[in-house]
């Protein structure tokens, strides 16, 4: 079981408020990912709920029980941290084996258990090497090794794959994802990289400035953005924001439409403008737009389009796909 | 109008297209539980305790010893005098002779050790075959006992008749020089000289080797030469590593004592005599305490002059 | 500058270390020629260079001195306890202040290092008194104890930036791991600070060993170490050249040895981190 729920859970390193009230249902079983700038606070979230850092105010429930006083030990939660933090005067054994050391377990148990977990990753030829003998890779599947091993209620993942090159953070995105369902624990996984967020989670979390700007599936996010802040962090590129007189025309303060939301055309309808910068990525078109006094859009198109900078182009939104947004920045919806 | 969205052509593209992505994020790390907290203050109690006791008991006798007029052989005597003890000794010839000789002292080793520590230390970082034996070579007075190295410089190197620097005078058919007796500051100055002059290279040393490769190179780039990449780029990277050097050793100089102690013993009349050793001398020879706390006071007040300078730069290194 | 370095430049280079270097190590190495010398040659003019009686009838002559063993043990007790004890009340707070630190740990630090500061010669006199009242005077109890608190800023400087050097991330697995405190010290902190710890230890031995003020002033016989027992070589009687080579460089052999080892540290301990 795996049930963690945040009832107005708050935290100030004296006058500054890091956590201004979160509350948070996690569900047994599913991977929920803490996403949001630099700052926002996902990482203190994630150090609150193992135990590292004290609440200043609120409850976290662990499976139904209020851990806000217990230890990190105690908790029955593991954590895989950005750098790793392996020990680096263990064997690969030594890093799997120490949680169950600690716990006590026997000997036989100990050996069993990290033999397992070390095929699960791949790692039993590496058994008794030492971590500098490794490949980034390899240390990132040790650390998980470690969190799996202890079968814990939950994991807590905090940026773990950020310090790997891309080719591997997208194997290790579908290693880490594929092994949270086989072994079915929940996962709280803590990153400022949305296509990680959008791709892993089942639910994910918004942060910014300490607070939870939306909680809700990848698609909800995308679909739904309860406000400015989630509609132009989620999804990439940046969704196109419009104020002034094209939003009013809208009954809206400011509307937003993404990029793989506006045509492209020659001529016809839409928003004239010239392109400033064309990227060509054969599978999709990026153009960087400069509309006039609409402002700078962004648009995409999937596929190869023959245009180039200085080329004049109409951009018109897909009506349907719009998304509109008062004075406060929250969403308004039809 | 718009909230722009970023341009950047340049970033990188195809599936993995990441917005809000620096390699390096500032971590978000707090203080820890306060079940640690009460455990670290408790950890660094014994250590503080001791070292404030340490601190402040001694001082405050020293203090108050330096109102008395106290004499060892007489100890029934003390009775309160005020700053009677500060007159005496602050205006006692043998402390403005003692406070010159402590400043020419302090003044000669850093400006010889520093002077002659930055070619030194340029030397060894230079490709040089069998640098780390030179280095041990240079390294090795530093660690060598005071009392020893003052012994060997008085006896197997400057005594007048048998030390070898007499039979070199000899050699040139200079009249041997009577180190102790015609230039005893100066022969001291060198023994404590020859003691630091590692320690600058060292420090030196090290503070060239993390000087980037890459702004030499830039330098050079630019068109500079040797000299012009030296006074532009290694010297201003020098000048916090001689300003520690400098502050260091001026906290250690001020104390030169087992060096004066095993040689001159503070001769002859005063000329060799510096602050350290003229209180030595008032407390143990002479048993005045009053007068010796009142130039213990007088000493710690000039080494916290110092001090005040070098805790600031220290301090400001522990921000980063 | 030169690192496509040229030939001649490596030459003129090397030529000129070497010569400097041997210079600067020239005192040391007529010590050890002359402690292999009987007396008479020690005193020869023209000096004798390399072309002598070389004997070890000097060294014979210390080691039979039974006051050279008891002397230089001293100088172990005295430089390993301060040394230890001083380690001992480090590590914790050491820990405390790289791990859990608070607003005021840099004002602590610094203070810790002001203490430093403080001459010697200024607490001489209620130092000196203290000790006769409490019966400390040569005793190798207050020696051990004036200089393990002489050199503690030191040695609780260099533990706080070796520990600061170790990510805190791994103690925190450590803890999400199960470990308590005391565990956490034991498996995870030691033994990543063993570089750290043995080159603090090197450090301050040799501080300790070269000490010579307190001792100096603090011992005169049953406690004295060495600095104070090759001291008395310099009163006129004990003009035994080659006796005090040999003694002096069983002094200073197994220091010079100890420092080699740990030059690099020397100068992040003796500028408390200011230069790396």
């Amino acid at each position: 079981m795996g049930q963690i729920t945040l009832q107005n859970v708050q935290k100030s390193f004296g006058p500054v408020h890091i956590i201004k009230g979160a509350d948070l249902d996690i569900s047994d079983g599913s991977f929920v990912v803490f996403v949001g700038p630099s700052g926002c606070g996902k990482t203190t979230l994630l150090r609150l709920i193992a135990g590292l850092e004290d609440v200043s105010g609120g409850n976290i429930l662990i499976d139904g029980k209020n851990v806000v006083d217990v230890p990190p030990a105690k908790r029955g939660l593991s954590m895989v941290f950005q750098s790793y933090a392996l020990y680096p005067h263990m064997s690969v054994r030594g890093n799997i084996a120490f949680g169950l050391k600690m716990a006590g377990l026997p000997k036989a148990e100990i050996s069993r258990k990290v033999e397992a977990a070390a095929a699960t990753l791949n790692l039993t030829p590496y058994l008794d090497r030492k971590p500098r003998e490794l490949s980034g890779g390899q240390r990132q599947r040790v650390a998980i090794g470690r969190a799996i091993v202890r079968e814990p209620k939950a994991f807590l993942f905090d940026e773990p794959l950020s310090n790997l090159d891309a080719a591997l953070r997208v194997q290790m995105r579908l290693e880490v994802t594929r092994l949270q369902k086989q072994l079915g624990t929940t996962a709280i996984y803590v990153t400022h990289d949305q296509v990680e967020a959008m791709t892993m989670a089942d639910k994910i979390v918004v942060l910014n400035g300490g607070k939870i700007e939306q909680y809700g599936t990848p698609l909800e996010l995308y679909e739904k953005p309860a406000n400015l802040f989630v509609a132009g962090f989620i999804g990439s590129p940046k969704m196109n924001f419009i104020s002034g007189e094209v939003a009013g025309r809208h009954d809206a303060a400011t509307i937003g439409v993404r990029p793989e939301h506006l045509k492209i055309a020659r001529d016809g309808e839409g928003w004239p403008g010239n392109i400033m910068v064309a990227e060509h990525l054969g599978s999709d078109t990026f153009l960087y737009v400069d509309a006039g006094a609409i402002g700078p859009l962004t648009a995409r198109h999937v596929g190869e389009l023959d245009l180039s900078a200085g080329d004049r182009v109409l951009l018109s939104p897909d009506p349907g796909r719009l998304h509109r947004f008062d004075e406060t920045g929250k969403s308004l919806r039809a | 109008m718009a909230h722009t969205p970023e341009l950047s052509p340049s970033q990188p593209s195809g599936s993995l297209h990441r917005m809000t992505a620096p390699a390096l994020q500032p971590t978000e790390t707090g203080t820890g539980t306060r079940q640690t907290q009460l455990l670290a203050r408790m950890l660094l109690t014994p250590a503080v305790a001791l070292l404030f006791i340490w601190m402040i008991v001694p001082l405050a006798l020293t203090i108050y010893f330096s109102l008395l007029r106290y004499n060892l052989l007489d100890s029934e005597s003390a009775q309160f005098v005020g700053f009677e003890n500060f007159r005496y000794f602050l205006t006692d010839p043998a402390f403005l002779a003692s406070l010159q000789n402590t400043l020419v002292l302090v003044g000669s080793v850093l400006g010889l050790t520093i002077l002659l520590g930055i070619p030194l230390a340029l030397l060894l970082d230079q490709p040089v075959i069998g640098r780390n034996i030179v280095r041990l070579m240079v390294i090795a007075p530093f660690f060598v006992m005071p009392t020893v190295s003052a012994l060997i410089w008085k006896n197997l190197l400057m005594h007048p008749v048998s030390g070898l620097f007499a039979w070199i005078a000899k050699l040139f058919g200079a009249p041997p020089i009577d180190w102790f007796n015609d230039i005893p500051l100066f022969a001291i100055i060198l023994i404590v000289s020859w003691q630091w002059l590692p320690f600058a290279t060292l420090i030196l040393l090290t503070a060239l080797q993390s000087l980037d490769e890459e702004q030499k190179e830039a330098a050079e780039m630019d068109g500079a030469g040797a000299l012009s990449t030296f006074i532009y780029i290694t010297l201003p990277h020098l000048a916090r590593p001689i300003t520690v050097v400098i502050l260091i050793e001026t906290i250690f100089l001020l104390t030169v004592f087992a060096e004066i102690f095993v040689t001159t013993g503070g001769g002859p009349g005063l000329q060799t005599t510096n602050i350290a050793f003229l209180i030595y001398s008032q407390a143990l020879i002479q048993y005045d305490v009053g007068g010796a706390s009142a130039g213990g006071l007088v000493a710690v007040v000039i080494a916290n002059i110092v001090a005040f300078f070098l805790v600031r730069i220290v301090g400001r290194n522990l921000e980063a | 500058m030169a690192r496509i370095a040229t030939s001649r430049h490596v030459a003129v280079s090397t030529v000129a270390a070497w010569l400097v270097g041997f210079l600067i190590f020239f005192p040391i190495l007529w010590m050890v020629l002359a402690s292999f010398k009987t007396e008479l040659d020690a005193f020869a003019i023209p000096p004798k260079f390399l072309f002598f009686h070389w004997t070890t009838e000097n060294y014979a002559a210390v080691q039979e001195r039974s006051d050279y063993v008891h002397h230089a043990l001293n100088s172990i007790i005295v430089a390993g306890g301060s040394t230890l004890i001083a380690l001992l009340i480090a590590i914790p707070a050491a820990w405390s202040m790289a791990f859990s630190p608070t607003k005021r740990t840099k004002d602590v630090l610094l203070w810790m290092l002001s203490t430093k500061m403080m001459p010697p010669v200024g607490v001489l006199v209620p130092i000196y008194l203290i000790y006769r009242d409490f019966g400390l005077l040569d005793t190798l109890t207050g020696l051990v104890f004036i200089l393990c608190l002489g050199n503690l800023p030191i040695v609780i400087w260099m533990l706080f930036t070796y520990f600061k050097e170790i990510p805190k991330d791994i103690l925190e697995a450590a803890r999400m791991d199960g470990a308590t405190i005391g565990r956490e010290l034991v498996y995870v902190l030691t033994p990543m600070a063993v570089p750290g710890l043995a080159s603090t230890l090197l450090l301050n031995f040799i501080l300790a060993w070269n000490e010579a003020f307190w001792t100096l002033n603090l011992s005169t016989l049953e406690a004295a170490p060495l600095t104070v027992f090759i001291a008395s070589y310099s009163s006129p009687e004990g003009l035994f050249w080659a006796k005090l080579s040999a003694a002096s460089t069983l002094a200073i052999a197994p220091i010079l040895v100890l420092g080699w080892f740990s030059q690099r540290q020397l100068v992040r301990g003796l500028t408390f981190g200011a230069v790396k």
